[in-house]
């Protein structure tokens, strides 16, 4: 292929942004194209999903109580005649914003700690121990350990939902950066021997500007895949939390709250858990399903083939 | 090899005591107090009276060093004494849990046998299930059977155990009514009746979690396979003229078995982790019930305790993987 003048080559294809390439890749995996296709159903049903199922998933209604799916409430009621349907929907939205808010803090934590641990080479050790003694630390008893006990004053000090939301998002993300910090410093590391880095050291560039502009976007990714793998732990992990009865309050339904409100009907209402329970698992599958199609789309060595 | 065990057991040392630091820091900082549970009707001055006597008026260093001198010498003596019989002496104070008054070693001896029975077994489950299934797909990329594989694969590590449970209850209990849905741990296996019975109200609750567990390792067994499978060492050995059983099932298997039994071994700690919503689940008071009841009642030695002897396992578990990886691949000798 060498004899091939740059001319030609060019005529060939026509020049294509990187990001085209990835998408076109992207596009081949059929379970990654399903799991997008979904996730955006499910963020545009609970971002606009109240707007037209205008039911309120607060409103009591006791003679309604207890019904299986019928036409004036798609998905049945609870206990108190509220509407599941309409409470599925605001659960989301809670799920995805601590989901999503999660992921973004546990990013920025985990790309901050992985560049600079990679970058400079004093901050490596400190950084670096500091990674393995969150990876020994004991997550899911911490995080109960933290909402348990810091939840009262944080309710006290923002109101029981902005602080119950603020504490899980803040948890979720403080516990869950190292794999994305260790990934980005490895690359980091890989790239600080790199030509075109070096050359550009060689002219001067500050240490700042190289990071925004030679460093950041080259590890951009690995950061990306794990934004994904991110959401699905976050939302995993809040459900969780909410499963044990740790999470938010009981007038303020997410996802994993509404499954641990149902299986106290498990025996009457068995069909109760399927709907958050659902919601929660095809979310969580369709995030995974975008990772896996991701990392092939973002891997220029299986991109193209 | 010996002096790299060695000095990963030195440096373990350091990390746990930050983390016990870490962890008493933590619940010190917490606003919780463990009276407030206690009937209003108790004057304030026997209410601190009461703090006193849990040890909450001293400072905090005092109660942190004390904290470790009776989790790492007392309680060893203590065993000691216990399984040899023998009579060291002292009079050693123990860690008590503030809600029984009890020892709370002796609560976790108590609810170590369920945990490890449930949590142990489905570990076990899961790795033979995944096992077969990592080799199948990858000997047969891209077969129906390496799709279905994978799809399985990718729920089950999607869908959390707290709905796959909560899900096999609703079928397996309430519409087949084939198990019960609430673990027994009362139960006392006797006779053939009760073995059975046994046996019945531990399926679920090993099923989800070996699910759960074959579905991550499977993955792994896959892609290690599908490493190996295109190797040299595999043309030449098919090239001899050997088998194409004993190349798969003795050459290639023993190569892709290096790191999938380091990640096997990673994933000890993490099981009790995710036996705590298991057990949540399925009602069985193992060392997760335990914990979060504790947690709940604002029991701080025995949260403390529990969390620490979790974190011991997972850097425990981290050591014996990379150690077992240095005896099971020539190649990599840290020293």
């Amino acid at each position: 292929m060498t004899d091939i003048a740059p001319e030609s080559l060019a005529e060939a294809r026509p020049p294509q942004s990187q990001w085209r390439n990835v998408w076109d890749q992207f596009k081949t995996h059929r379970g990654a194209v399903w799991g997008m296709g979904f996730f955006i159903f499910v963020v545009l049903a609970v971002t606009l999903g109240p707007y037209l199922w205008t039911i309120d998933a607060q409103y009591i209604d006791i003679r309604a109580r207890n019904q299986g799916p019928n036409l004036s409430h798609p998905l049945g009621t609870d206990q108190l005649g509220r509407d599941t349907l309409a409470r599925v929907l605001q659960g989301g939205q809670v799920s995805m914003a601590v989901g999503i808010t999660a992921m973004a803090l546990s990013l920025i934590l985990g790309a901050l700690i992985g560049v600079v641990a990679g970058y400079f080479k004093r901050l490596d050790g400190v950084l670096m121990r500091l990674t393995d003694l969150f990876l020994a630390l004991p997550l899911l008893p911490l995080l109960l350990v933290i909402i348990m006990l810091f939840r009262d004053t944080l309710r006290a000090a923002f109101g029981p939902e902005t602080g119950i939301f603020m504490l899980i998002v803040f948890v979720i993300g403080i516990t869950s950066w190292m794999q994305t910090a260790r990934i980005v410093r490895g690359d980091v590391l890989a790239l600080k021997e790199r030509e075109f880095v070096i050359a550009s050291r060689s002219i001067g560039t500050p240490a700042r500007r190289m990071i925004l502009r030679h460093i950041l976007p080259n590890v951009l990714s690995p950061i990306t895949v794990s934004a994904t793998l991110g959401i699905a732990n976050a939302i995993i992990t809040e459900s969780a939390l909410s499963f044990l009865g740790l999470g938010f309050p009981s007038d303020f339904p997410t996802w994993g709250r509404l499954l641990f409100d149902s299986t106290d009907y498990l025996q009457q209402y068995p069909e109760r858990v399927l709907w958050p329970g659902l919601a929660i698992s095809l979310t969580v599958l369709s995030v995974n399903y975008i990772g896996d199609g991701l990392r092939d789309a973002l891997d220029p060595r299986i991109r193209g083939r | 090899m010996l002096t790299y065990t060695i000095r990963r057991l030195l440096l373990a040392i350091p990390t746990l005591i930050a983390i016990s630091l870490i962890i008493f820091l933590l619940l010190d900082l917490a606003p919780s107090d463990p009276t407030a549970n206690l009937p209003l009707t108790i004057p304030p001055d026997v209410r601190e009276k009461i703090r006193q006597s849990l040890g909450l008026g001293d400072p905090i260093y005092i109660r942190y060093l004390l904290w470790c001198k009776q989790f790492f010498v007392n309680e060893p003596l203590n065993m000691l004494e216990q399984w040899f019989g023998w009579d060291i002496g002292g009079d050693r104070l123990r860690v008590l849990s503030w809600q029984t008054r009890s020892p709370v070693v002796d609560l976790i001896v108590q609810r170590m046998p369920q945990t490890l029975w449930v949590v142990g077994m489905s570990y076990v489950v899961g790795v033979l299930i995944a096992l077969p299934i990592g080799i199948i797909s990858a000997y047969r990329q891209y077969s129906w059977f390496d799709q279905v594989g994978t799809f399985v694969s990718m729920v089950g590590f999607s869908v959390p155990t707290f709905f796959t449970g909560v899900l096999v209850i609703v079928i397996f209990s309430v519409w087949l009514g084939w198990f019960p849905s609430i673990y027994d741990t009362t139960h006392q296996v006797t006779d053939w009746q009760s073995f059975l019975f046994q046996i019945k109200q531990m399926i679920m609750p090993v099923a989800v979690l070996a699910l759960f567990n074959a579905a991550q390792i499977s993955r792994f067994m896959r892609a290690s396979m599908l490493d190996n499978l295109n190797q040299d060492y595999v043309r030449t050995a098919r090239a001899k003229g050997m088998r194409e059983r004993t190349v798969v099932l003795v050459h290639v298997l023993r190569n892709s078995l290096i790191p999938v039994v380091t990640v096997i071994a990673l994933g000890v700690p993490q099981i009790f982790g995710g036996a705590i919503i298991t057990e949540q689940v399925f009602k069985v008071n193992g060392l997760g019930q335990l914990l979060i009841i504790s947690i709940q009642g604002g029991d701080l030695p025995t949260v403390q305790t529990l969390t620490f002897i979790f974190a011991v396992l997972i850097i425990l578990f981290n050591l014996v993987a990379d150690v077992l990886y240095g005896v099971l691949d020539p190649r990599i000798r840290y020293d």
